[in-house]
């Protein structure tokens, strides 16, 4: 190679450059359509993007996009108000316990799966049994714990179990079941509404593989041909359903995306329909271009720093404190996540019965001066500290070097080091408890109530190596307790301890943006384990 | 001829074990448990767990999983996901889009490369050779993914003249804006390289002999000179073909395009080792092949180059 470019052409290329710099801003133009109401007629078909679900069976997966699916597929035995979570009926028609421990399901009369199948008590037993049964690998096995002979199905050591039924599962009539629990569980309805508890036809036994790619179900919409893996998901209206909640729609068409922000140009283009994953960075150009048909819900995901508490330096709370105190939630969540995602002020998210807003206190405000003063009362902090996170996204990279400099700012610590590895890498390492370290996680609620949060992050086997009797105590009495009040009451108690202790540092609550195209209306979305309501889409046509 | 074919073959064996091995290593070598990482905070139970790791042989030792992955290699089993599809099936249904992509950027790199260098060659100096300079050096400076987004945005979006995303419109819609975007950069370098080349043998004596025997002007440039000037970029567009082929990672990320480049993507953030070895041994195979055809056409592009 001889040639070396003149000093007038880099001139030239410098002035091409900035031509297609200036073109940019131009091309963010609202996406154009009339905006007025889409009346509320049935029929017309409407697409969403969607990322590719891991599997469609229910019991086989816990992915919030095949979550999507299934909610138009399935119809669970109750679902949960997209308004505040509460318990409603779906497929059951009653779901009551005397004692909070044995609760009896009655089912609706006469309903079928999408092939003429009758849903019957066996099928939601079959599915279960399925799911629970340690060897078969299914995502959601953990979803049945509570259920009465889940451990003979998964024993400790991981060797094959002596049988494969649940022995809490009791088919009393067609439309009748029976189940039993290990111990009291007031929260167990809401259980009800994730789809791993959906009923499954013969055929999911009889060819899983073709069923996982054809699932056949007893929901609102049926399949509309195989699922296309990482290129299309199409669903039908069913003919023959009979539930509470008969689709708008004629027809649904899941597109599949790799990149969310090739997902959110097509919706600019007029080319989709709807997607609730707009990357947290598009937010104000998501806002500025959809306008009305832009919306920001709280999400079920909590980001926290837990801490390892075998490590001395980490055994006094008021250290944990000074932590916390010591990070400033406001200022990365404005800079990072363009504000999408909100200051976390109590363990549970704000759209949790339950929650109390501040119910952290100035534990969890930015406090950098008493944060100093609690942390040399405690003794101070001494050596290196290292902050492990996954690298499965880089805004984790970029907060955590914001709490590293606040670390090092207001509290003194010289030394902050990152250890920075994949997700896979890091799961292990936080399960044998070798963290040296506050480490990055979040928590994803399965249902709507305190308890999920106290008992998902704070049980026995929790990788920060915190225990409190106390804590125990009130989450079983939470557990056991009759009404739903009662609950409640014990459950603050336990985030209080919680709270008090801080084992895990609360940081921020995500929310999910979505937008939509002015073809599609009566849009609801809910932050529990739905997503978009796919029934209740009308469209313009 | 035929025995420097056959010789070559035998040389692309070894390649092919080391880079299997290498890869292989890499990806199952790494500590930590993928199975765990799918299931982010919440753990997985014993039993599951168990029955996993017996599935994808996750609990052997490197050796013995290399020597499995080798042995249903040989009966052309690639393995499975971690959503239970043979990894055969997953590139039975991908190669096409991926090998449609990238004939279709190597196509438009080869006829804009050479024409562009050409075009810059005869007219050193001129405008046309400083806009060409101008537009490589961008092509060649600017990253790939910005390249791709902002073709979506002005063609795609603004313009509507192609499609933003997938290949549900087919060959050729679908695949000439993406085609661009990934022979952005290999043309910028092709019409350079021509540039050079050619400009290097129009100052050879063959030329000045052939302009001295009366020859048109026409006739030097395309039969003697531009004949030989091409020698080092069919070396490019060799390799290029090969790289093009992994070079599809990205732009089949951004154009939605269900290609191998896409699976690759998927199959790394999962840490699906028999989907990432599968995937590298085919495109490894395609690399050794492409260099084997280009180590073909130097003798009838230049005859002083001789295979025994």
């Amino acid at each position: 190679m001889t040639t070396m470019p003149h000093h007038r052409s880099v001139r030239t290329a410098a002035l091409l450059a900035a031509l297609v710099l200036l073109a940019v801003p131009a091309c963010t133009r609202a996406g154009e359509g009339d905006d007025s109401p889409v009346p509320q007629v049935p029929g017309g078909a409407f697409s969403v993007g969607l990322t590719e679900p891991d599997h469609l069976t229910p019991g086989r997966t816990t992915s919030s996009y095949a979550l999507q699916v299934l909610q138009g597929l399935f119809d669970t035995p109750v679902a949960l108000d997209p308004g505040d979570g509460h318990v409603i009926p779906q497929a059951a028609t009653s779901v009551q316990s005397p004692d909070q421990r044995v609760w009896t399901l009655r089912f609706r009369p006469g309903a079928t799966f999408h092939n003429g199948e009758p849903v019957t008590a066996q099928s939601f037993a079959d599915a279960w049994d399925a799911a629970a049964y340690g060897p078969n690998g299914w995502e959601a096995n953990s979803y049945f714990a509570q259920i009465d002979g889940y451990a003979a199905l998964n024993p400790a050591d991981g060797r094959r179990p002596a049988t494969d039924r649940l022995s809490g599962l009791r088919v009393l009539d067609p439309t009748t079941l029976q189940v039993t629990l290990a111990a009291p569980f007031s929260q167990f309805p809401m259980l009800l509404a994730f789809p791993a508890f959906a009923p499954l036809p013969r055929a999911a036994f009889t060819d899983p593989d073709g069923y996982d790619r054809h699932p056949v179900g007893n929901g609102p919409f049926a399949m509309d041909g195989d699922w296309q893996h990482n290129q299309r998901i199409d669903l039908v209206r069913a003919a023959s359903y009979t539930g509470t909640r008969p689709a708008t729609a004629d027809a649904v068409h899941f597109r599949i995306f790799t990149s969310k922000d090739t997902a959110f140009t097509e919706l600019r283009a007029g080319h989709l329909d709807f997607m609730s994953t707009v990357p947290a960075a598009r937010a104000y150009e998501a806002k500025r271009t959809f306008g009305k048909r832009y919306s920001v819900r709280p999400s079920g995901t909590m980001d926290y720093l837990g801490l390892p508490l075998w490590d001395h330096r980490y055994a006094n709370p008021d250290v944990r404190r000074a932590i916390s105190m010591a990070i400033d939630r406001g200022g990365i969540t404005r800079a990072i996540y363009n504000e999408v995602h909100i200051p976390a002020d109590s363990v549970v998210a704000a759209m949790i019965p339950g929650h109390r807003a501040g119910a952290c206190g100035e534990t969890c405000g930015y406090q950098p001066v008493k944060a100093r003063e609690l942390l040399d009362r405690a003794g101070g902090f001494s050596g290196p500290m290292e902050l492990y996170f996954a690298n499965s996204d880089p805004t984790y990279e970029q907060w955590m070097t914001a709490v590293a400099n606040e670390l090092r700012q207001n509290l003194g610590i010289r030394d902050v080091t990152f250890r920075k590895m994949a997700a896979a890498d890091l799961g292990p390492i936080l399960n044998s408890r070798k963290t040296t370290g506050p480490y990055r996680q979040n928590w994803v609620i399965d249902y709507p109530s305190m308890q999920n949060y106290l008992a998902g992050l704070y049980n026995h086997d929790n990788r920060m190596g915190w225990r409190n009797p106390r804590f125990d105590e009130l989450l079983a009495k939470g557990d056991a307790a009759l009404t739903r009040q009662q609950s409640t009451a014990y459950y603050q108690q336990a985030e209080d301890i919680a709270l008090a202790e801080l084992p895990l540092i609360p940081l921020w609550n995500w929310q999910d943006q979505s937008v939509w195209s002015s073809r599609v209306g009566n849009i609801v979305t809910d932050p529990y384990v739905a997503g978009l309501h796919l029934d209740r889409v009308t469209v313009r046509h | 001829m035929g025995r420097f074919v056959a010789r070559r073959l035998l040389y692309a064996l070894p390649v092919l074990l080391a880079t299997t091995f290498l890869i292989h290593a890499l990806v199952f070598v790494l500590p930590g448990d993928p199975i765990q990482g799918l299931a982010g905070d919440r753990q997985v139970p014993p039993a599951v767990l168990a029955e996993l790791h017996r599935r994808y042989h996750l609990d052997d030792p490197l050796a013995v999983q290399y020597a499995k992955y080798l042995g249903g290699l040989l009966t052309g089993d690639l393995g499975r996901t971690f959503t239970g599809e043979p990894v055969a099936d997953v590139l039975a249904g991908r190669w096409q889009v991926t090998v449609r992509l990238g004939l279709t950027a190597w196509f438009l790199e080869t006829a804009l490369g050479i024409a562009l260098g050409v075009l810059a060659g005869l007219r050193r100096g001129g405008w046309a050779d400083r806009i060409v300079l101008a537009g490589t050096t961008l092509a060649i400076a600017v990253p790939v993914y910005i390249v791709g987004y902002l073709a979506q945005l002005i063609l795609g979006v603004r313009l509507g003249w192609f499609p933003v995303s997938g290949d549900q419109d087919g060959w050729p819609a679908a695949y000439v804006l993406p085609g661009l975007v990934l022979a952005s950069f290999g043309v910028g370098y092709v019409a350079r390289l021509t540039r050079s080349s050619l400009l290097e043998n129009l100052r050879a004596d063959y030329v000045r002999t052939a302009e001295a025997k009366g020859l048109s002007r026409r006739r030097v440039v395309v039969l003697h000179t531009l004949r030989n000037s091409l020698v080092p970029v069919v070396t490019f567009l060799g390799v290029e073909l090969g790289s093009l082929m992994a070079g599809a990672v990205v732009t089949e990320y951004i154009f939605n395009l269900p290609g191998i480049g896409q699976q690759v993507f998927q199959s790394i953030q999962l840490r699906e080792g028999p989907t990432v070895v599968g995937i590298t041994t085919v495109l490894v195979l395609v690399f050794c092949l492409a260099n084997l055809v280009v180590d073909v056409l130097y003798g009838v592009l230049d005859p002083r180059i001789r295979h025994d």
